[in-house]
């Protein structure tokens, strides 16, 4: 079966592919999932009931819609300051998703271009780059992260830089094997003997072919950005705790757990919804788009 | 097993230490900004600053600085706690059974749990069965481990089972300060079962949330392995004898699994050790994860920098231990 649909994908390179990737239920559901948080994400001045951060202390832990003391117009009721919860979550979307794409693409960009390296070169090159991956293996990602961006100070840019440091990792990793493998095909040796360089080898020829193993990987590492972000911002290390992101509320909520505990899950389901979403996808696209690993 | 084997994996270990300290080093000190800018409060004069970098040597060029730092990592001095003015070493030292015996504990958890679910669903294989452990499996292991503890904390809040601790290692009421830091032994050996109790249950959640995803790594990569092992002979040959399926697969196929699980499954604990950090601090457990967000919270330098290493050293071990314990399981290495 697998090579019938290679087949297909040979004959028509796009649609099969595109066939391909409609036909997997977990692309489908994973992308419909991270679709929706994306358009939240976009159009969320437009969204948002409320403003997220606007206090009222009237309308403290309203409770939710499905509660007998809801209070109109407060689909998830409010929390300990009288923020409309709906609106935080709308707002704490953007952040997760912007951290998400930003880490990602900085993590790829630098362990991809590593690992091409470290595959493409071998010899002293490779030797250093993969002590040196060793050697990030042997921290506690979680720990690093924290350390890196209480140095280099709050912000979105620091968790962003945090995610990228320790994680280009698992990109050099990957993207160093699958480099050797491709340096072996047929189609480098031709390119040799034409007489190319090295790099532009690399960069024309071996790049593309790594590049189906590469959205994959930046789909995977999208889920674990949001993690990250989310880990960050519980301990009050990615933005001010006033503008909403989803740790943030779920910090909030843990200290109001007994009072109000609706404040906890619903940034929780937020994070685990977008993170199985992420990972249903890149699982889907692993099957569905990369020949070598559908082998 | 071959000595010269575990003599080199040792040596090994001493590059990679080598390299972990001077990361640490260099995130910590060169690094954008000024390690001194993590200490001071906002009202400090320069004659403060001028102060501070002279106390931590931070006025002598990098290079002498990198010097002294290997100088007292080797001596094991890691300096003096900024925020609790105690000697770090001892600091950690002081914590570190409680991190041990918190993963440990969630070590056989997610043993236990991963191996239960890898023999139901190798037993039950192309049924049901087998999908609901893999549909399980891809679920736990979706979610990471401090939104387990939440989830929990949520648990035990929303459906009032008050008998479940949800912060801390021990209850109040419980007289028990133990000698060695590793509790929930010490008070087994001294037969205080009041204390031993208290413990565990303070331990069940946070070791449960730092096992769920281990628990599911191990769930799939030993039903994968039961699953080849039974389409070995030996395994026909067993069906032959007419030994029933529970005993082929707990007993004959289970042990041929064991290799590929212990290797991977111990480069995932290092995981579960990491989770610590984010784990005891949402229960309150007083490890070393939970020491060190304190550190950073007070912008302890020394402290952290004395926790990333122990986290470091940590990690390398568990590594080594995993290569050890895969060379004495496999019989093509144990004779090599």
């Amino acid at each position: 079966m697998a090579e019938a649909a290679a087949v297909t994908g040979a004959a028509s390179p796009t649609g099969g592919t595109a066939r391909r990737l409609l036909a997997n239920p977990r692309v489908v559901l994973g992308g419909a999932v991270l679709v929706f948080f994306a358009l939240a994400a976009l159009f969320a001045p437009l969204i948002a009931p409320h403003d997220p951060v606007e206090q009222d202390l009237l309308l403290q832990y309203v409770p939710p819609a499905w509660s007998d003391k809801a209070e109109a117009g407060y689909l998830f009721g409010t929390d300990n300051l009288g923020r409309d919860i709906l609106s935080r979550l709308i707002y704490g979307a953007r952040v997760a998703l912007f951290v998400a794409v930003a880490a990602a693409a900085a993590a790829g960009l630098l362990g991809t271009a590593l690992g091409l390296l470290a595959g493409y070169l071998g010899g002293w090159v490779d030797t250093v780059i993969s002590r040196l991956v060793e050697i990030w293996m042997a921290f506690p990602a979680v720990l690093l992260s924290i350390v890196l961006v209480a140095v280099m100070g709050t912000g979105l840019h620091s968790v962003i830089i945090a995610i990228a440091v320790i994680d280009w990792t698992r990109f050099c990793r990957v993207v160093r094997a699958e480099t050797m493998a491709q340096k072996q095909q047929d189609y480098v040796a031709s390119a040799v003997t034409v007489g190319l360089g090295r790099m532009r080898i690399l960069w024309r020829e071996i790049l593309p072919n790594v590049l189906p193993l590469l959205i994959v990987l930046f789909t995977l590492e999208m889920g674990i950005a949001v993690i990250v972000e989310a880990i960050l911002s519980y301990v009050n290390l990615s933005l001010a705790s006033d503008f909403p992101t989803w740790g943030g509320m779920i910090s909030d909520g843990r200290k109001y757990v007994n009072q109000a505990p609706w404040l906890m899950i619903l940034p929780i389901l937020c994070v685990i919804a977008l993170v199985l979403a992420l990972n249903a996808l890149g699982d889907g696209l692993k099957d569905a788009l990369d020949p070598v690993m559908r082998r | 097993m071959s000595w010269t084997f575990l003599l080199r994996r040792l040596l090994l270990a001493i590059p990679t230490l080598f390299g972990v300290a001077v990361i640490v080093f260099v995130l910590l000190r060169v690094v954008p900004g000024d390690p001194i800018a993590m200490l001071i409060g906002p009202g400090a004069t320069e004659a403060d600053i001028a102060e501070l970098r002279r106390l931590y040597g931070l006025d002598e060029s990098i290079a002498l600085q990198f010097v002294y730092y290997l100088r007292d990592l080797a001596g094991g001095d890691f300096g003096t706690s900024i925020s609790m003015r105690q000697d770090v070493m001892e600091l950690v030292l002081g914590r570190l059974p409680v991190t041990i015996e918190l993963c440990l504990v969630a070590m056989l958890v997610a043993v236990g749990l991963g191996g239960a679910m890898a023999l139901a669903g190798a037993y039950w294989r192309g049924r049901s069965g087998e999908a609901a452990v893999d549909g399980a499996a891809g679920f736990i292991l979706a979610i990471p481990d401090f939104l387990w503890a939440l989830l929990f904390i949520l648990f035990v809040v929303v459906f009032a089972l008050d008998g479940l601790p949800i912060s801390g290692r021990i209850g109040h009421d419980v007289a028990f300060r133990g000698a060695t830091g590793f509790l929930l032994v010490e008070s087994l050996l001294r037969l205080r079962l009041d204390a031993f109790g208290s413990v565990l249950l303070h331990t069940i959640l946070p070791a449960l949330a730092l096992a769920l995803p281990l628990a599911a790594i191990v769930a799939r990569v030993l039903k994968t392995s039961i699953n080849e092992a039974m389409t070995q002979d030996y395994i026909l040959m067993a069906r032959v004898k007419g030994f029933s399926r529970a005993r082929i697969v707990g007993r004959e196929a289970l042990r041929n699994a064991l290799v590929p699980t212990v290797t991977l499954t111990g480069v995932q604990f290092t995981f579960l050790v990491g989770g610590t950090v984010l784990v005891e601090k949402i229960f309150s457990y007083p490890g070393i994860g939970n020491m060190a967000i304190d550190a950073v919270i007070n912008r302890d330098l020394p402290l952290i920098q004395g926790l990333v290493l122990t986290f470091a050293v940590l990690f390398i071990a568990v590594n080594l231990l995993v290569d050890v314990s895969y060379a004495l399981l496999n019989p093509r290495m144990r004779h090599g």
